[in-house]
Parts: structure tokens; sequence; C-alpha cells
């Protein structure tokens, strides 16, 4: 059943509107719900395949489902309507203005109703797709203060790996940070690239959906194969940031294992048809992240490197 | 007068942006004034190009107190300013949530970092800042409520002359300014709002520059005589009255900033956009002035369309 989240009116004959989809069996009181939201950031689009998948797997199975699944495609439907990542006419990056205030602006108000409406949910998928400079592999990330918490769960998400990651004050105005402070535990998914959909991380990402579902008791209809991810632990997380300016070839494939020495791109100036920077793996581990568009500038990250695990 | 180039970066097919520092006077690092970080922060870099333009007559005419130095640094984001755009040309960041930044980090952490640490260890900053909503303010400078509250930092809001002195209570995302860091690392840190942004008042320009002059007169930074100003009212930022709109549709204001209204006064209306009726009036809440005033001319719902400053309050 498609319900309404938040709406609001536009200046001209037209209103804002945040949907979701509730797909619901044998939802009795005490029953388990889980949340599945993605777009919040309008140019990440990974996660629209992921909705549609799961919503037609859900509906065509649904006696074996045995609670609540409420998905919410587009938390900043204007933005992926008009490829922006933020929220249009606002300044401020959506995922750091929640919870949200029943008296602020529209997106103050949009990310209050937003929490209101998930709170009390037993699990939130918060699903993400970079950005469109750099490419993910599929992956959990949680900070260290929820990892105690989260861990067990993130694992079951069919990813490749789950990053736990130190935490940071702006990072308390997140979904996430604000949905686990409530008792909902919330799961941050982050993969593929922005602006693009790739099929096959959507896909994993929707056994993983299942699978944990299963694990919860809500799902008895078919789950795939489901892998094991890496967990960063003690590895370290090397960041590979440009030193130049220029255009960024990269020299490896995303997602595979490098040795320290090995090229991961280089980059180059058109103008004088020279290499200007050789981007060299500092030590062995998984390519995680990659760059996609070309153009860089000093500072921009180029790839990150999560290093083998010293006791294999 | 000292020019330097305190952080330089290039691009594939640009000019280096060189953010360039002038200094007044030598010695002690005692004030530094930052303009534009965002791309549309036209008025604040005018304010700094215009303060450095007295400050050289009065250096030349030996106004510096001796041994302390001034440090303006009018515009840090030139490269988003000569194309139009708030944020930084290639990711859309904004360099004011990067402090203190990072030199191993992204481009514009790393233009922050090297901002910061040519500024950091200042005894007065200053920053020329704008908001976030698009509108017009009365002037106002503003601290942050930190941890590391420090007395003469509040009690110097009224050293500026201007009618408002805010105190504000930081929000994780304001954590990543340059206000926030530079009162965390020890500066007397303040945010001075003027009335735009993008549009550069001729009157709110002179009003800005002589606030500043006069924060340094009273800090002995600069033997100058300067009137004093306005009474300075310094209040927490939570006790101003926001008015939302609750119908989306063309703003007709009746008031404007600076102006004084009673309680039951017709603030605005909201005209239907396709048929010309009036949807919607919102009247004052209470007995105030107008702190802040919306001024696109169309309105969504729940825009903040008026910001209010109760006369009184307990
Ligand atoms: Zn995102």
């Amino acid at each position: 059943m498609i319900k309404p989240v938040s709406v609001a009116a536009l200046p001209v004959a037209e209103n804002f509107i945040i949907q979701k989809n509730r797909i619901e069996n044998d939802a009795g009181p005490g029953c388990k719900r889980v949340c599945v939201v993605t777009g919040t950031h309008g140019d990440e689009l990974e996660g629209q395949y992921v909705c549609a998948q799961l919503a037609k797997i859900l509906n065509e199975d649904k006696q074996k489902l045995s609670g609540i699944v409420d998905i919410y495609p587009a938390l900043n439907p204007l933005g992926i309507d008009s490829v922006t990542r933020g929220f249009p006419m606002f300044d401020l990056d959506m995922n750091r203005i929640f919870p949200g205030s029943q008296t602020g602006l529209l997106a103050e108000v949009v990310a209050h109703d937003v929490i209101h409406d998930i709170d009390g949910a037993d699990m939130c998928i918060d699903i993400h797709s970079s950005n469109i400079f750099l490419r993910e592999i599929p992956q959990v990330r949680v900070s260290e203060q929820t990892a105690a918490e989260l861990l067990s769960y993130a694992v079951m998400l069919n990813v490749d790996l789950v990053w736990i990651h130190a935490s940071a004050t702006v990072l308390e105005s997140t979904l996430a940070h604000s949905l686990n402070i409530r008792g909902v535990k919330t799961l941050v998914v982050e993969m593929g690239v922005g602006m693009r959909i790739t099929e096959n991380y959507c896909t994993q990402l929707v056994d993983g959906i299942l699978n944990l579902l299963h694990e919860l008791g809500m799902w008895s209809g078919q789950i795939g194969q489901v892998r094991k991810p890496l967990v960063s632990k003690d590895q370290r997380i090397d960041f590979l940031n440009s030193d130049a300016h220029g255009i960024f070839i990269p020299g490896a494939s995303h997602g595979s294992h490098v040795n320290a020495g090995d090229c991961i791109g280089k980059v180059i100036d058109p103008l004088v048809g020279v290499v200007v920077e050789e981007v060299l793996a500092p030590n062995s581990g998984l390519l995680f992240t990659l760059r996609e568009y070309p153009v860089v500038f000093g500072g921009s990250l180029l790839a990150r490197i999560m290093e083998d695990s010293k006791n294999g | 007068m000292d020019k330097n180039v305190i952080y330089s970066i290039k691009s594939l097919y640009r000019e280096s942006m060189n953010i360039i520092g002038y200094t007044f006077g030598s010695g002690e690092h005692s004030c530094c004034v930052v303009g534009a970080l965002r791309g549309n922060e036209i008025q604040q870099m005018a304010i700094c190009a215009q303060l450095i333009d007295t400050l050289k007559r009065l250096e030349e005419n030996g106004c510096i107190a001796n041994g302390k130095s001034i440090m303006i640094i009018p515009c840090a984001n030139h490269y988003s300013m000569n194309i139009g755009k708030r944020f930084w040309p290639l990711d859309n960041t904004d360099i004011n949530r990067m402090f203190p930044g990072y030199d191993q980090g992204e481009t514009t952490q790393r233009i922050a970092d090297g901002l910061f640490k040519s500024i950091k260890d200042y005894v007065y900053g200053v920053q020329m800042a704008s908001f976030y909503r698009e509108g017009e303010f009365l002037p106002h400078v503003k601290v942050m409520d930190t941890d590391c509250k420090n007395r003469e930092t509040y009690e110097s809001l009224t050293d500026f002359g201007l009618p408002y002195g805010l105190i504000r209570i930081p929000q994780p995302y304001d954590t990543a300014t340059l206000n926030y860091n530079w009162q965390i690392w020890g500066c007397h840190a303040y945010s001075l709002f003027s009335n735009y942004t993008e549009h550069i008042g001729r009157q709110s320009t002179q009003t800005a520059v002589n606030a500043v002059l006069r924060f340094l007169i009273a800090k002995g930074i600069i033997k100058w005589a300067l009137h004093r100003g306005m009474h300075t009212r310094v209040l927490n930022e939570e006790l101003i009255i926001n008015v939302q709109a609750r119908n989306a549709g063309i703003l007709k204001k009746h008031v404007y900033v600076g102006e004084e209204v009673s309680e039951g006064d017709l603030l605005c209306e909201i005209i239907h956009p396709l048929e010309g009726n009036t949807i919607g009036r919102i009247k004052s809440p209470t007995d105030g002035t107008v702190f802040f005033a919306y001024n696109k001319q169309l309105v969504t719902e729940y825009s903040d369309v008026f910001n209010i400053v109760p006369f009184s309050y307990t």
C-alpha cells in the first residue's frame, strides 16, 4: 500500500510528497517492521533498483512475509527529479539535518517527518551510492560506537565489506545516527557510483536484505547464497588522494586485490601529453574505492585500499 | 601593507587560485578578518576590500598600534566566484564545512587546512558570514556557545556597535565551520552578518567596515576616533521568533527588515500564484523588531518568512 510520509505545498500548484510502499503480511501487534530507505542524495540512484526489486519479490510471495517492510525509495524526490545531490533550494546536505524540526524549513520538517515515520521500526537499511566521483564495492559502514550492536546484522547483508569508521560530531546529524540513538538499528549501505545503476550490486544487496529478513524471522521465501564480508577491524585503510591536477586514468580494476607497488592509475595533463602523477598502492589489500570521474584537483580522492589482515 | 599568498591551488586549465592575505602592522597576530569562503559572498568580499582600502590610509597615518598586526583575507574562493557558484566548482563542497581542514584530504579540506594554519593563532577572528537562508538581515554579530566559553568573547560582542549580538548554541553541522574551530583553538571568534550576500549594499558595507574598525579600536589594535555606533542588544539566538509560511504561493510583504511591529499586525499575504486571490495572511505573533525577512518572491510551505526579535522576554 502506498502511503504519504511527508507532504508540503510548493509555490505553484504542486505538493512536495515523500511516499513509502508498505508491504505487510501477518502483521499483528508486536510484529516486526523493517524500513528500507534511499534517495537522500538525489544523484545516488543504485537504491532505486534495489527498492523496485525488493517490492516485486515481496509482493509476488507475500504469504512468505511475516511482518512489515516499508520501502522509501526517495527521501529527496526533488533532488532525484533534477539531478541534484542536495535538497533543491536548501544549502545543507540533507543527511546533516536529522532529526529535523517541526518548526524548521521544508527540508527540516521533511527530516522530522521521516524520522517520525520510521521511529519504532526494528531495523532500517539506508542505501547510498557514493557520489558521481567514486565507485564503491557493496559495503556497510558502521561507526565505532555502534559497531558492537550492529556488526552481527551488517554481515547478514551479503556485502563484500563492513567498514567500521571513527565517529565524528558532524555525523551526529545523519539519518542513521538519529535512528540508532532512537533504538532503530540502522545500517548504512554504500555501493556503486552516483548517477548510475550497477545491476549486479543491486541484486546482491536485494539477496542480502532478504537474508536479513529471514534471519529476523520475517521471510520464509527463497534466499540466495550469502557471502561473508571482510570486516575492517585493525586493518589500516589507505586513502590515496591526488597531489596533482589533471585527468585520472585508472590502472587497476575496482574491487580487485592489489599488491604494494601496483599501479592504481595515473593523472595526465592532456595539454602537454605527460603523466603528472603515477599512483601506486602503498600496501597490499582490497581496492574497494576507485575514482570514476576523471577530472581531479590536488586533494581529489582517487582510491581507498583496505590493507590485508596481518593474521591472514 | 604586506600582501602574501597564504594558500594556492591549481586546476587543469585555469590560472592558479591564490588566496591572498593583506597584513597591516607587525608583531602580535592580533586580529584576522576573513571574507568570502563561498562564491556568492560578494558583499562579504566587498566589505573586506573596503576595509583594506581604509586600513591602508590608517597605516600611512600611523594608526596601527605598535606591536599589533591585522590580516584581512577578502576572498578564499575566487574559483567559485568567477563562475557564479556558491560552492566548490568540481564537487560542490562548502569550504566552511571543512574546518579545521586536513592537508592530506580532499581539495576543500586542503584549502580549509591551508587557510586555518595561517589564521588560527590570531587573538581575535572575525568572519564575514552569510546564512543559508535567502533574505535580508539586520546587521549583527554572532558567537558560538562552545564548551570553551570565554567571558571576554561574549562581553566584546558590544564592541562592534551593531544593533544585535547573538549567542548561538552550535548544532552538529556547525562544528566544521571556521567560527567554531577558531573558538575551539582559543581565538575570540565572531561571525559578522551583513544585510545581504550577493548584493553589495553601500550602506551595509560601510556599517560592517565601521563595526570591524570599532572593534579594532576597542581592542587597542588601531588608534583612531570613530563614533561608537549603536547600543548592542545581546541575546540568545533561540529567543528570536521564526514566523513560518503555512501556505505556498507569491509572497506579498507588508513590513520590512528593521521595522517595529505590534502583535497582530499584518506581516505579509500569500497570493495564489495562478489566480491572484489571497490565500493566507500572516500576523505578527509578538511586539518586536523585524530581524530577518525572506526576499524571494515565491514561498514554499514552512519557509521562514520573518524572524522577529521580541521587545521583551522572560
Ligand atoms: Zn549518499
